[in-house]
């Protein structure tokens, strides 16, 4: 049983969450929710699709940038949001998985981007964990 | 923590981290604010976010921060530093995702009162005409080629296409377009999300706001503006939307590995860099100008419809209800600039980032009605407090890269903001006051309340007695439109 989960982190001006699971494949599911609650990010009715997301990075840090831009990219331009996650496989540079899609309800809050700002995947109380900053 | 004895007041509102503060800094950091500014900047992260900055290779003199600074990501909101242009770096993180998020004042020959039972319409017509919100598709969709024009004429393309005139761009920083762009550099990616979103105002912090001129404080200069006491305004406030955030981000990500090929270090991930001349940094900068220029027809677009929705409401029954330009100007910026250090004229890149180019008298940029006087500057307030008109000053060439205020400049979290107001309530208040509200999203308002910003004026107070700008007009809201 993994056990992980996500907060907000106090920001003057942008976004910021602190996420934790027992392993990267927890850790990228958890900041994916955190970063969808921030957006509130609400299903409309209807049947969902099954997309593949497939990523290549230099290292943890990057590899969660790159995820979380993914999911925006597509939240913003296909104005979708994300119901589950099935990771087929994780590694410290890679990812893939598939992505439970389903139309989103107009959004009313915005993230421009994913930062690299504090973020240094470690390992806490036998979990990993991070800090997440979002430019709004 | 960066704490207040950690400064040296070297003057009376100026206040210096020296190098000797932390090793690994390269400038000291200069913090232009009062006392009570400067202390409650200290609840956030702003200095150590400065100090971080003062870290990057080639910066020349000092990183210079704004009264209006607060906690960004990486770079402080209201920092200015400038690399030196041959052996300096280029920091996409330090410009900031909103490439050249900037702002445009328009000037009318209405009085207030003269129409004050018609900004009703007036705002609903600006809402309406004006697309706004989350991923909001503009009146203006590109083909590929359309796009590539864009990046490279800016300001050009939208006057030459029926969105303004040749004044509007004459009255654009840069006339509407930095040199440099070259499309081939952009993603499919960046382009995919920049086609639909030409002519939006998007979301967050960004507005299209009329104002009445309150207060003259430069009669001169608000003359030259074609501002009157009375009068109305409208000013715009947004960038280059997906398209610059894409472009942003692309680099931020490219460049962590190029920190690693010139042998960078840096304190924060966030403001990954490469060297200005080298391939990486001379292929963001040609990437950073396509969206910068983008951003000058975003709000060029913007401005055409504004104009647009004056005819509309007010055709018939005024004479001029026309729609002429001040000024339009970045405050997210990387520029090729020349500045005094140590009495020499050094060229170099200065990154602006919440923070507004202020040059001072004479400089040959600018139109020949502001040549003597010095740049337009425009600094928004927060939600339903007043905004500010300033121009550049000899001061700010000499003490900030001519630079100053970008604004009033966050106090409070959003999640706070909207615990302490609720959306609702405070457009109630607002109309209560006065301003009429058009707002797609009542949460986004709440975290746009004005208890979650200082004081504008000031803010205002600090730039002007300090000589980084000269103050001309104050305005007042009486309309706010935001997505």
């Amino acid at each position: 049983m993994n056990k992980g989960g996500f907060e907000e982190v106090d920001h003057t001006a942008d976004w910021s969450i602190r996420v934790w699971g027992s392993d990267m494949e927890e850790l990228l599911r958890q900041a994916a929710k955190g970063m969808l609650q921030l957006l509130n990010a609400r299903p409309e009715e209807g049947q969902g699709n099954w997309l593949d997301i497939d990523i290549e990075a230099e290292d943890p840090e990057e590899l969660m940038v790159s995820w979380l831009e993914e999911l925006l990219f597509l939240h913003e331009t296909k104005h979708i949001t994300f119901l589950e996650f099935d990771f087929r496989s994780v590694g410290e540079k890679h990812l893939s998985a598939a992505a439970k899609s389903a139309p989103s309800k107009r959004p009313d809050k915005h993230i421009k981007a994913v930062t690299f700002h504090n973020m240094d995947i470690i390992e806490k109380d036998g979990n990993i964990e991070t800090e997440i900053v979002f430019d709004v | 923590m960066v704490r207040k004895q950690d400064f040296d007041q070297i003057a009376p509102l100026v206040w210096e981290i020296p190098t000797s503060y932390r090793e690994d800094m390269r400038v000291p950091v200069r913090v232009f604010a009062s006392e009570d500014i400067l202390e409650h900047a200290m609840d956030d992260k702003s200095f150590s976010q400065a100090v971080n900055t003062a870290c990057l290779p080639g910066l020349v003199s000092h990183v210079a921060v704004m009264p209006d600074v607060h906690q960004g990501y990486g770079f402080p909101i209201g920092g200015v530093a400038a690399s030196h242009a041959e052996e300096g770096i280029i920091s996409p993180g330090a410009i900031g995702y909103d490439i050249n998020c900037g702002v445009r004042l328009l000037s009318t020959r209405l009085d207030y009162e003269e129409v004050k039972s018609r900004l009703p319409d007036l705002a609903t017509s600006l809402y309406h005409r004006c697309p706004s919100g989350v991923g909001e598709s503009g009146t203006v969709p590109l083909s590929n080629a359309d796009l590539e024009q864009v990046c490279r004429d800016g300001s050009a393309w939208a006057a030459k296409n029926g969105y303004g005139r040749q004044e509007d761009v004459e009255f654009t920083e840069e006339s509407g377009a930095i040199p440099g762009a070259d499309p081939s550099v952009l993603s499919k990616r960046a382009r995919d999300r920049g086609k639909p979103q030409l002519g939006t105002l998007g979301a967050g912090n960004h507005f299209i706001e009329v104002e009445v001129v309150d207060e003259i404080f430069h009669e001169e200069a608000a003359d030259a503006m074609g501002l009157r006491k009375g009068s109305l305004t409208v000013l715009i406030h947004t960038g280059s939307r997906g398209f610059g955030h894409q472009i942003c981000s692309e680099y931020v990500k490219s460049f962590q590995s190029a920190v690693d090929r010139y042998g960078i270090e840096l304190p924060d991930r966030e403001l990954v860099c490469a060297p200005i001349t080298s391939p990486e940094g001379r292929e963001y900068q040609s990437a950073m100008a396509c969206a910068a220029n983008f951003a000058f027809a975003n709000r060029q677009v913007l401005a055409h419809h504004a104009r647009s929705a004056f005819e509309e409401v007010l055709a018939g029954s005024v004479d001029d209800f026309d729609l002429y330009p001040v000024y339009d100007i970045a405050h997210n910026m990387g520029k090729m600039e020349t500045h005094q250090v140590n009495g020499d004229e050094v060229p170099v890149c200065v990154h602006r980032k919440g923070a507004t180019r202020a040059f001072g008298p004479g400089f040959e940029g600018l139109p020949e009605v502001y040549r003597s006087l010095g740049q337009p500057v425009l600094v928004p307030g927060s939600m339903g407090t007043a905004s500010w008109v300033l121009m550049g000053t000899e001061g700010s060439m000499a003490q900030s890269f001519g630079s100053t205020c970008h604004g009033a400049g966050r106090t409070m979290s959003r999640t706070q903001a909207k615990k302490e107001v609720w959306g609702e309530d405070l457009r109630d208040e607002l109309q209560q006051n006065g301003i009429q509200v058009r707002a797609g999203s009542m949460p986004g308002l709440a975290e746009e309340a004005p208890l979650a910003y200082k004081d504008v004026d000031a803010v205002v107070e600090v730039v002007s007695d300090a000589g980084i700008a000269a103050k001309v007009a104050r305005l007042r809201p009486v309309a706010v439109i935001k997505g």
